[in-house]
């Protein structure tokens, strides 16, 4: 009889998280940050029918790096938790901390019950009232969940892009403001050599406070030329 | 709610963009559904008439504020037109309770697909998904709880508004220049058929949608006039290229206003451009 093969837990948990932050590595990065009246998504991404950027509720944004039908599996079930709650109760139980909370605990049983964990990162960006209100929650692939403050980035050029907005960051940026660093940042780490990027290579969206209800709201190229001057 | 705070298997792997589907596989008791109509047919308050008009830039619908049970009425401020999504409007007559949840439903509907799919439905799909919708009661409109809803939208392709019409068995007409739906509706079709002016502005639409709301309100007990001592006037909704509103009450009460003085004069109202020779 052959004596199967041992390996350490620690050891598979390990495989998988490298697994995983490989997969990630390899996608272009999306920034998220706050603007004086909401939050603003920006990620390079030529394609026009696969989205990267979504809208799960009335005041709730979804933004994700890493495997398109992964994260999107995900972003649907988002949009159906969301909707069902709304339904079920009523629309203003619907909250971006008890989203962030489903996906956390869908990516930590994924992570720890599958062969192949998701190669995903995600985030979850509720506007409130006042730009104190605004929450931002950063789900790791495995399942962990970091509640940020002012901004947020993803995806293979991470690292520099936050550090990066740490410095050019500051409460009360315009959107324009916000839309210009983003830009550059993507620009500049995306790739071995700075490019500029222009609408047609990016997908913008904000969560705008000041909108009656349905605080989501692509950008269109137009509006981009005009903010990025 | 399941009790799990994580998203149930389902939620990933039904493979449809439609949320009443989606309800309808996991949770069938959350669809509107009524009592035993037997019983509850003669106790639900009952929701009377709408009307709805092309204009050149879109649609107005106007619903009545009153519900009634037999000869009660029981209430004199109930809505019963709603702004469905960003470019159209539903109106609804009938059994209030299940027609508001009805419409409820049909909301989410719209948004729940626009949200997966990240386009709207086109309008003949809106059309289409809420004559399923209705389909789906056809047990209970042929027990007494019926539902008869008016639909109208700014069609994006056509640059155009429309207005469908159904039946209780979820029959769905496209109507060309006006509609009304309810128990009010045959005097106020009458009123629009001499006040209608094909390509008028949606101005003019709101006074003629008002009209026909007051004429059917004169013949038909079921229908409420303007409500001038309590301030309460119809739900009118305005559709075009920039979206679906429902007119602010400060909007709506002018025109009431004028509309009453006029019929101070003339009771039965009259051609409002009789200057012109018309």
């Amino acid at each position: 009889m052959s004596v199967p093969f041992y390996v350490s837990p620690e050891q598979i948990m390990r495989d998988k998280a490298d697994f995983a932050r490989k997969g990630i590595a390899r996608g272009r990065s999306v920034i998220v940050m706050q603007y004086d009246a909401g939050i603003v998504f920006v990620a390079e991404n030529p394609s026009r029918a696969l989205h990267k950027i979504s809208e799960l509720y009335d005041r709730v944004g979804f933004a994700a790096v890493g495997k398109y039908n992964e994260f999107e599996s995900l972003r649907v079930a988002g949009v159906r938790l969301a909707d069902m709650r709304g339904y079920s109760y009523d629309r203003s139980d619907v909250t971006g901390r008890s989203l962030a909370n489903a996906y956390a605990q869908t990516l930590g049983t994924i992570f720890t019950e599958t062969n192949k964990p998701f190669e995903v990162e995600i985030v979850v960006a509720e506007v409130g009232e006042r730009p104190e209100d605004d929450q931002l929650y950063r789900l790791m692939f495995d399942g962990s969940v970091a509640d940020e403050r002012g901004f947020v980035a993803m995806g293979g050029s991470a690292e520099p892009i936050t550090s990066a907005l740490a410095e050019a960051w500051h409460p009360g940026m315009t959107l324009q403001e916000c839309v210009q660093v983003a830009v550059r940042l993507l620009g500049d780490h995306g790739d071995e050599r700075a490019r500029t990027l222009g609408p047609d290579q990016l997908e913008v969206a904000v969560l705008d406070r000041t909108r009656p209800r349905r605080a989501f709201q692509r950008l269109s190229n137009g509006r981009l030329d005009e903010l990025l001057g | 709610m399941t009790a799990s705070p994580g998203l149930p298997d389902p939620y990933r792997l039904i493979g449809t963009s439609s949320f009443v589907e989606f309800l309808q596989a996991l949770h069938p008791e959350r669809l509107p559904r009524a009592g035993d109509p037997s019983t509850t047919a003669s106790l639900a308050p009952h929701g009377t008439t709408i009307v709805a008009l092309r204009t050149a830039d879109g649609v107005v619908m106007a619903g009545d504020r009153r519900a009634t049970i037999g000869n009660v009425i029981a209430q004199h401020d109930i809505e019963k037109v709603f702004v469905a999504d960003d470019h159209s409007v539903v109106g609804i007559a009938g059994s209030a309770g299940l027609a508001v949840e009805l419409v409820r439903v049909f909301q989410v509907e719209l948004e729940h697909y626009e949200k997966i799919e990240g386009v709207p439905l086109s309008l003949d799909g809106k059309a289409n998904r809420l004559a399923t919708l209705l389909r789906s009661n056809l047990g209970l409109a042929l027990q007494g709880l019926m539902v008869v809803p008016l639909f109208a939208g700014y069609d994006l392709a056509r640059s155009t508004g429309r207005i469908f019409s159904y039946d209780p068995t979820g029959g769905r007409y496209e109507e060309h220049d006006f509609y009304a739906v309810g128990s009010g509706s045959t005097f106020a079709r009458g009123s629009l058929k001499k006040l209608y002016r094909r390509g008028g502005t949606s101005d003019a639409a709101v006074r003629t949608a008002l009209e026909a709301l007051y004429d059917a309100a004169d013949d038909d007990s079921a229908t409420a006039g303007p409500d001038m001592a309590r301030g309460i006037y119809p739900v009118v909704a305005v559709v075009d290229g920039s979206g679906a509103r429902i007119l602010p009450e400060d909007e709506v009460s002018p025109v009431v206003r004028a509309m009453v003085e006029d019929r101070m004069v003339r009771p039965d109202g009259g051609p409002q451009d009789e200057e012109a020779g018309a």
